[in-house]
C-alpha cells in the first residue's frame, strides 16, 4: 500500500469485489460458471419454505413433533433437509407461556438448510447487540408484543448448534392441509421475532 | 480477542432495520463476494475458525460501517494475501484505490493444544461459572457472560475447540453445553421474565 502524505480513497466495494475476482480468475481458481451457479443455488434451493414444511409437519403429526423436539437434525433430515449450518439442529417450541428467539451475537450463525441465508438485519449490529439485553423491548419494537407474563428464552448460537423456533399453531386451522399450513409459516416466526 | 464483532449487550445502535422479506442478495456484488469467499477458502485451506477470525480482526470503524458481505469480502481478501495468493498492492492496483484488509493476528500460534476432554465434567442442572479471561485470539465465548453464573440445560456432544483450531493445525476436542443465564445475572437493567442461553465449550466453564 502506498504510504504517502495522504491515503488514497477506499475504492467502491463493487470495484474491490471485481479486483478480487479478477486476481482469482487469472490464477485459474474460479471455474467457468461457478459464481453464477452458486448464486443461483442460494437463491432457489434453500430458504424459509423448507423450514415451513418442517413446522407444518410438526403441527399436523404429533409423532413427528415429538421426534423433532427430541432430535431436530434427524427429524429435519426426514424431510430431506440438512447440510452446512444444519448438522446439529435443536428445535425450541413456543407455548402460550414461553416464547423463543434466536440470535448470534458473535457473527451470523443461522440454520441455512431450513431458513436459507440470514437476512441483513439479523447480521447487523443493532439486532445482535440488543436481543440478548432487551429482548422484550426489541421484540415489541419489531411488532411482536408479548404478554408481560410470557417467559422469553433467547438462544445465542455461539457454538455448533443451530436453532429453529417451532411457532404455535394458529387457532382455527384444524381443517387445513399440511401444504396450506406451511403457507402460514413465516421466516420471522421461525427466528422468533414474530408470532403467527 | 475483545473485538468489535463481540456485540452482545452493547448500547447505542438504535432500531433494527427490519423487513419481513428481502432478496437473498441485495446487490449483484454481494452474491459474487460470497462466492469468491468460497473460492479463497478452497484455495488456501485455512484452519477452522481462521476465516471467522479474519472478520473479527477488521478495524472496528470499518466493521461497523460496512455490510456483512463486505466483511466477508475483506476477510477473504485478507486470507488470500496472508496465504500468499497475491499482494495487497495487486488488489489495490486492480481496484483503483485503497483496499482495506483486516488487522494482524494478535495471538501466537497454538502448538500444544492440550489433551482432549472425554467424559463431560458437567451435567444438566449443574451450576457453572464462565471463566473471566480475555484470550487474544479467536474464541466463541462472548464477553457479556464472562464471570457470570448459569445452569447447564443441554449437553451437545464433543467438538473441536475453535480457540485452538483457528491458530494452527493442532486440535483439541471437548464437550459442549448450552448454559442458561437469568437476565438478572447478566444485566443490572434486566427485563423481567428473560433468560439467555449460550452454547459453550467445557474449558470456558468452571464449577460454581
Amino acid at each position: 500500500m502506498s504510504e504517502g502524505a495522504h491515503h488514497p480513497a477506499t475504492s467502491p466495494v463493487e470495484d474491490r469485489v471485481a479486483a478480487l475476482e479478477a486476481l482469482l480468475t487469472e490464477r485459474g481458481l474460479v471455474p467457468d460458471g461457478f459464481i453464477e451457479q452458486t448464486i443461483h443455488r442460494y437463491e432457489t434451493e434453500i430458504g424459509p419454505m423448507n423450514g415451513a414444511k418442517v413446522v407444518a409437519r410438526a403441527w399436523a403429526d404429533p409423532d413427528y413433533k415429538q421426534r423433532l423436539l427430541a432430535d431436530g437434525t434427524a427429524a429435519i433430515a426426514e424431510l430431506g433437509f440438512g447440510g452446512a449450518e444444519g448438522h446439529h439442529m435443536v428445535v425450541v417450541e413456543n407455548t402460550p407461556t414461553v416464547h423463543n428467539v434466536i440470535v448470534c451475537t458473535l457473527c451470523s450463525c443461522y440454520p441455512w438448510p431450513t431458513l436459507g441465508l440470514p437476512p441483513a438485519w439479523y447480521k447487523d449490529p443493532p439486532y445482535r447487540a440488543r436481543m440478548v439485553r432487551e429482548p422484550r423491548a426489541l421484540l415489541a419494537e419489531m411488532g411482536c408484543e408479548l404478554p408481560e407474563d410470557t417467559e422469553i428464552r433467547v438462544w445465542d448460537s455461539s457454538a455448533e448448534v443451530r436453532y429453529l423456533v417451532l411457532p404455535q399453531r394458529p387457532a382455527q386451522t384444524e381443517a387445513m392441509s399440511e401444504t396450506d399450513l406451511a403457507g402460514l409459516v413465516t421466516r420471522d416466526s421461525m427466528i422468533g421475532v414474530a408470532r403467527l | 480477542m475483545d473485538g468489535i464483532h463481540d456485540l452482545g449487550g452493547m448500547q447505542g445502535f438504535g432500531a433494527v432495520d427490519h423487513a419481513p422479506a428481502e432478496p437473498v442478495f441485495h446487490e449483484p456484488w454481494e452474491g459474487r463476494a460470497r462466492t469468491l469467499m468460497e473460492v479463497v477458502l478452497g484455495a488456501v485451506q485455512p484452519n477452522g475458525g481462521e476465516f471467522r477470525h479474519a472478520i473479527e480482526r477488521m478495524v472496528p470503524g470499518h466493521y461497523l460501517t460496512s455490510s456483512y458481505y463486505e466483511h466477508w469480502l475483506t476477510a477473504a481478501a485478507t486470507l488470500a494475501v496472508e496465504h500468499g495468493l497475491f499482494t495487497r498492492e495487486d488488489l489495490e492496483a486492480r481496484a483503483g484505490g485503497a483496499f482495506p484488509l483486516s488487522g494482524p493476528v494478535l495471538a501466537p500460534p497454538v502448538t500444544d493444544p492440550g489433551a482432549d476432554r472425554g467424559e463431560p465434567r458437567f451435567g444438566v442442572g449443574d451450576q457453572v461459572r464462565v471463566r473471566e479471561w480475555h484470550p487474544p485470539g479467536h474464541t466463541r465465548c462472548p464477553r457479556y457472560i464472562r464471570g457470570k453464573t448459569g445452569v447447564v440445560v443441554r449437553l451437545d456432544g464433543s467438538y473441536s475447540v475453535p480457540d485452538v483450531e483457528a491458530h494452527g493445525s493442532a486440535r483439541r476436542h471437548e464437550p459442549t453445553y448450552s448454559v442458561r443465564f437469568d437476565a438478572g445475572e447478566l444485566w443490572s437493567d434486566a427485563q423481567h421474565g428473560v433468560c439467555v442461553h449460550v452454547d459453550l465449550w467445557e474449558s470456558y466453564l468452571e464449577p460454581a
